[in-house]
C-alpha cells in the first residue's frame, strides 16, 4: 500500500469530513438551541444541491451559481422555519419527528415534480477539472482541493463566529442553557430564525460543492442526514467543535475504512469471506466507532450541555 | 374535540376485527380480491408497530432501530427455506427467537443509554444489521432472496393459498394484540409505564428498571420477528430494504400517527398510512406530497394521534 | 448495633468536596436528624445511602451488610427507601395508583404478565391504608398533578413508606410547606416514631428539635457534631456555624 494511495484517502476523508461538518454544524445547533430533531436538514442539503444545479445550468458561471444557490436556500429555510419549524418548538420530539419526515416526504415530492425524477448533471468548473501536482508525483483533483479550502474557510469562519462574536456568544448561551438564555433576555423568535437558516446556508454550501463528486437525486438527503447525525452524537450536541472532531472522524473512517478493509481483510483471511466482510465491515465502521464513543463518553466528545 | 363514546371505542377493534374476517367475502364477492393482499400487508405492519407501540408507547423508548428484529425474523426464515427447512413449526419459532436473541443483545447494550443517545444508538445497531444483510452475497446481498414458496404447515393448511395464509396472519395478530392487552394490564406492564412515568421514582421503589425494559425490548423485538416471518412469506421475498433506517422510520411514524401508548395505536397507524399509501397512489404519482401533507396536519390537528381524537380523556 | 453505619464517606465533584470522610451511626426505632446550612452536602449524603449516587470511598452498612456497592432497587428490597426533597411522583398516576405501584415492588415479582394487576384488591387495599396513614385517604382517586404541594409532599412519603421500610431516608420533608402542613408532617412523623427508623434531613428547626433523638450537624460535606439535641444546642461549633443564625426557642 503506497504512501500516496494513504495521502490521497486521506485527503479524500478530509474533504468528506469537512462537508459533513458544514451539515452537522447546522444540525447539532437546531438541535441543541432549539431542541428540535429535524430531520428535513437532509432535504435542505438536497434543495442546495438542485437549485446550484440549475443556477449553474443558467449562468454557466460556477462562482456566480454557488452564492446564488446559497442564497436561494437559506431563503427557503427562513420560508420553512416561519411556516413550520417555530411551531414545533414547543412540542415533544416525536411530534418534530413526525412533521420533520413529513417534511422529507413532501420535499422529495416536489423536487421530482420540479426537476424530475433522473439525477441531475452537475459538473466542476472547467478552471478546477485538472488535477494538482502537491508534492512530486502526488496529483490530486484540484476540485477536491477547493472543497477542502471551503470546508476549513467554513470552519474557521464559524469558530470565530461562535466565540468572537456577540452573536456567537448568544449562541453559545442558547445551547447549554436555553430557558437561562431566555430570562437573561436574549431575543429567543431571532436567534431561533437566525440559527435556523445559518444552518440552511450551510447545507446548501455543502450540497453545491458535493454535487460533482456524488450524485445529485432525489434522496441524497436521507443517506447524508444519518451521516450528520452520527457525527453530532459523537462530536456531542450542541457543540460546533464537537461536530468538527466528530465529522473529521467520521470523514476520515468512512473513507479509509471503504479504501483500505476490503484489501487489509483479504490479506488475513480467505478471499470469499474477505469479499463479503470488507465491504460490510466498512460500512459498518463508522457505527461501530459512534457506540465505541459512547460507552466510553456517553454525551459524546465534547457536550454543550452542562 | 370530544371524541367518541366509550362504549363505541369499547367496540371500534371488536368491529374491525369483524370487518377483518368477512373481508374476503366481501373482497370476492366485488371481484377486488387484490385487497386481501392489502389487507394481509395492513396486519403484518400493524403487527410490527404494535410490537414497536409496546416499547415506544408503554415504555417510552424511542427505538429507531425496530425494523433490524423485523428484517431478522424475515431473514431468519428465508434462509432456513432457502437451505430446505420448509416447515413452518421449526422455521417460524427459529427465526422468532433469533430476532427475540438479537433484541438481547442490542437492548443489553442499548438501554443503559437515555434520550437522544438511545435513539442514535439503536438506529447504529439498525443499520449494522442493514449491512450484514447486503454482505451476504450467498443470500442474495443488496438484490435480495427468493424464496421458493412459502412454508409448510400442514394439517390441510396451505399457505400459498392467498384466503387461507390471510386468515393465518390474521388470526397470529389477532392472538398477539390479546396477549399484548393483557400483558400491558399486568404487573409487568404496569411497571413499565410506571418506568415511562418516572424512572427514578421506580427504582426508588424497588423496581429494576433496566431488567424490566430490557424484558419489553426482548417482547418487542419478538413480536416484530413474527411479522418479519410473515412479510417473508406474503411476498416470497426478503431483501435488506426492510432493515433500511427508513423502515424503522416509517414504523415509529405509524406508531405515533396512530397514538403513542393506545392500545390499538399501532393498528390504527399502519391501517392509515399503508390505506393512504395505496388510494392516494391511485390518484396521483406524487403521493408522497399528499401524504406530507396529511402527516402535518395529524401533527397539529391530533397531537395525540387518531387514537388519541378518538378518546375523549387521556388514558 | 446501628442499623446504618457509615464509614468515611467521601465525595468529590471535580475540585469540590461535597462529603468528606463523613462516619455516622443510625440506631434503629428512633429518629436521627442531618442538619447543616445549604450547600452543606445533605443531598449529596442522601443520594449516596440512597444509591443513586456512588462515593468515591467509603462503605456503607445496612443491618450489618456492606451495601455501598449495591444497586438503588436492591436497597429498597432490603428496606432502606427515601424521599425527595424536590417531589418526585408519578404526575399523572392517582395517588391509589402511584402508592399501589411501590406496593407491588415489594409483593412478589413483576413479572407477571398475563394477570390484570386491578384484580390483586390486596394491593389496592394496602396502598389505600398507606395513603390514610399519611392523611391522603380522601384524596386517593386524585391525579398527583392534581394535589395541593402538601398533599404531594405527604404522597412523597407515603410512597417511601409503601415499600415497608425498616429506615426511611427524608430528604426535607417540610419543603415549601405553610406552618399547617408542616404541623400535620410533624406529627406524621412522630407516628411513624418506633415502627420505622428515620434519618431526616431538615432545615425545620422547629420539626428537628421536637423530633430528633439524635442530631448530626454537616458543614461543607464535613460532619462537625452528632449528639442527643440537647448537647448540639450548646455545642459551640454548630451555634457560630449554624445555628447562630437561626431562631432557636430553648
Amino acid at each position: 500500500m503506497s504512501s500516496i494511495l494513504i495521502a490521497e484517502q486521506i485527503l479524500n476523508g478530509l474533504q468528506f469530513g469537512l462537508m459533513l461538518f458544514l451539515l452537522a454544524a447546522g444540525l447539532t445547533l437546531v438541535f441543541g438551541i432549539m431542541d428540535l430533531m429535524n430531520l428535513a436538514h437532509g432535504s435542505l442539503y438536497m434543495i442546495g444541491a438542485y437549485l446550484m444545479a440549475t443556477l449553474l445550468a443558467a449562468t454557466g458561471n460556477f462562482w456566480l451559481a454557488l452564492p446564488l444557490a446559497v442564497l436561494a436556500t437559506a431563503l427557503v429555510g427562513l420560508v420553512l422555519e416561519v411556516a413550520l419549524m417555530r411551531h414545533l418548538y414547543a412540542r415533544d420530539h416525536l411530534a418534530q419527528v413526525l412533521a420533520t419526515f413529513a417534511v422529507i416526504l413532501i420535499a422529495d415530492d416536489l423536487v421530482k415534480m420540479i426537476w424530475g425524477p433522473a439525477p441531475l448533471m452537475l459538473n466542476a468548473p472547467p478552471s478546477l477539472a485538472g488535477p494538482v501536482e502537491l508534492l512530486p508525483g502526488f496529483y490530486y483533483p484540484a476540485y477536491r482541493l477547493l472543497i477542502i479550502g471551503v470546508g476549513l474557510a467554513a470552519a474557521i469562519g464559524l469558530y470565530l463566529l461562535v466565540t468572537r462574536t456577540r452573536a456567537g456568544m448568544l449562541v453559545r448561551a442558547g445551547a447549554s442553557n436555553r430557558e437561562m438564555a431566555a430570562i437573561m433576555g436574549v431575543r429567543v423568535q431571532r436567534l431561533f430564525m437566525a440559527v435556523f437558516v445559518l444552518g440552511a446556508a450551510l447545507c446548501a454550501v455543502a450540497g453545491a460543492l458535493l454535487g460533482p463528486v456524488l450524485a445529485v437525486e432525489v434522496g441524497m438527503g436521507e443517506n447524508i442526514l444519518i451521516l450528520a447525525l452520527v457525527v453530532i452524537v459523537i462530536g456531542g450536541i450542541g457543540s460546533i467543535r464537537g461536530a468538527f472532531v466528530g465529522a473529521l472522524l467520521v470523514g476520515l473512517v468512512d473513507t479509509a475504512g471503504r479504501a483500505f478493509l476490503p484489501s487489509l481483510l483479504n490479506a488475513v483471511m480467505p478471499l470469499n469471506v474477505a469479499a463479503n466482510l470488507g465491504p460490510a465491515l466498512a460500512a459498518i465502521a463508522i457505527y461501530l466507532l459512534m457506540a465505541i464513543v459512547l460507552i466510553a463518553k456517553p454525551t459524546g466528545l465534547f457536550p454543550a450541555r452542562g | 374535540m370530544s371524541g367518541l363514546p366509550p362504549r363505541l371505542l369499547r367496540a371500534l377493534p371488536w368491529l374491525l376485527l369483524a370487518v377483518a374476517v368477512a373481508l374476503p367475502w366481501i373482497a370476492q364477492a366485488l371481484d377486488q380480491v387484490f385487497y386481501i393482499g392489502v389487507a394481509r400487508r395492513i396486519l403484518i405492519f400493524a403487527l410490527a408497530a404494535a410490537s414497536l407501540n409496546l416499547i415506544l408507547g408503554f415504555g417510552g423508548l424511542v427505538s429507531l432501530g425496530h425494523a433490524a428484529f423485523f428484517g431478522v425474523g424475515a431473514y431468519g426464515v428465508g434462509i432456513l427455506m432457502v437451505e430446505g427447512v420448509r416447515s413452518a413449526w421449526i422455521a417460524w419459532p427459529l427465526a422468532v427467537l433469533a430476532a427475540a436473541a438479537f433484541a438481547l443483545a442490542i437492548g443489553a447494550v442499548s438501554l443503559r443509554t437515555r434520550g437522544v443517545y438511545f435513539i442514535m444508538i439503536t438506529l447504529a445497531f439498525a443499520q449494522m444489521v442493514y449491512y450484514v444483510a447486503v454482505g451476504l452475497k450467498t443470500y442474495g446481498g443488496e438484490d435480495g432472496l427468493n424464496l421458493p414458496g412459502k412454508s409448510q404447515v400442514g394439517l390441510g393448511i396451505d399457505l400459498s393459498h392467498d384466503i387461507t395464509f390471510y386468515y393465518v396472519v390474521l388470526a397470529l395478530f389477532a392472538a398477539s394484540m390479546f396477549l399484548l392487552n393483557r400483558l400491558i394490564d399486568s404487573r409487568f406492564g404496569r411497571a413499565l409505564i410506571g418506568v415511562r412515568e418516572n424512572e427514578s421514582r421506580m427504582e426508588a421503589i424497588g423496581f429494576a428498571t433496566y431488567r424490566l425494559r430490557l424484558i419489553a425490548f426482548v417482547i418487542a423485538g419478538a413480536l416484530a420477528g413474527l411479522a418479519g416471518v410473515l412479510f417473508a412469506n406474503h411476498n416470497s421475498f426478503v431483501s435488506p430494504v426492510v432493515l433500511h433506517w427508513t423502515q424503522s422510520a416509517t414504523l415509529v411514524i405509524m406508531v405515533i400517527l396512530g397514538g403513542i401508548g393506545y392500545r390499538y395505536g399501532g393498528l390504527y397507524g399502519a391501517a392509515t398510512l399503508l390505506l393512504l399509501e395505496e388510494v392516494l397512489s391511485m390518484y396521483t404519482e406524487y403521493w408522497h406530497l399528499a401524504l406530507g401533507v396529511l402527516l402535518l396536519v395529524v401533527v397539529f390537528a391530533a397531537p395525540r394521534g387518531l387514537a388519541g381524537l378518538l378518546t375523549r380523556k387521556s388514558h | 448495633m446501628a442499623l446504618l453505619a457509615v464509614e468515611r464517606l467521601s465525595k468529590r465533584f471535580g475540585g469540590l468536596v461535597a462529603t468528606e470522610a463523613v462516619s455516622l451511626g443510625v440506631e434503629p426505632g428512633g429518629v436521627h436528624a442531618l442538619i447543616g446550612p445549604n450547600g452543606a452536602g445533605k443531598s449529596t449524603l442522601i443520594n449516596q445511602l440512597s444509591g443513586s449516587l456512588a462515593p468515591d470511598s467509603g462503605r456503607i452498612f445496612f443491618d450489618g451488610e456492606d451495601i455501598t456497592a449495591r444497586a438503588m432497587h436492591e436497597r429498597v428490597a432490603r428496606g432502606l427507601a427515601r424521599s425527595y426533597q424536590i417531589t418526585n411522583v408519578f404526575k399523572r398516576f392517582s395517588a391509589l395508583d402511584g402508592v399501589a405501584l411501590a406496593v407491588q415492588a415489594r409483593s412478589g415479582s413483576s413479572l407477571r404478565f398475563w394477570q390484570p394487576v386491578q384484580r390483586e384488591r390486596a394491593l389496592f387495599d394496602q396502598a389505600a391504608a398507606v395513603l390514610d396513614r399519611v392523611g391522603l385517604g380522601a384524596r386517593k382517586d386524585t391525579p398527583a398533578a392534581a394535589l395541593a404541594h402538601g398533599e404531594q409532599r405527604q404522597l412523597e412519603v407515603a410512597l417511601a413508606l409503601a415499600t415497608n421500610p425498616r429506615l426511611l431516608l427524608l430528604d426535607e420533608p417540610m419543603a415549601g410547606q405553610g406552618p399547617d402542613e408542616s404541623a400535620r408532617m410533624i406529627e406524621l412523623l412522630g407516628q411513624l416514631k418506633g415502627s420505622v427508623t428515620l434519618l431526616l434531613v431538615e432545615h425545620d428547626m422547629d420539626a428537628v428539635f421536637r423530633l430528633a433523638d439524635t442530631i448530626s450537624v454537616l458543614v461543607y460535606g464535613r460532619l462537625i457534631a452528632s449528639g442527643p439535641p440537647a448537647a448540639i444546642r450548646a455545642n459551640e461549633e454548630v451555634r457560630r456555624a449554624y445555628l447562630g443564625e437561626e431562631e432557636v426557642t430553648p
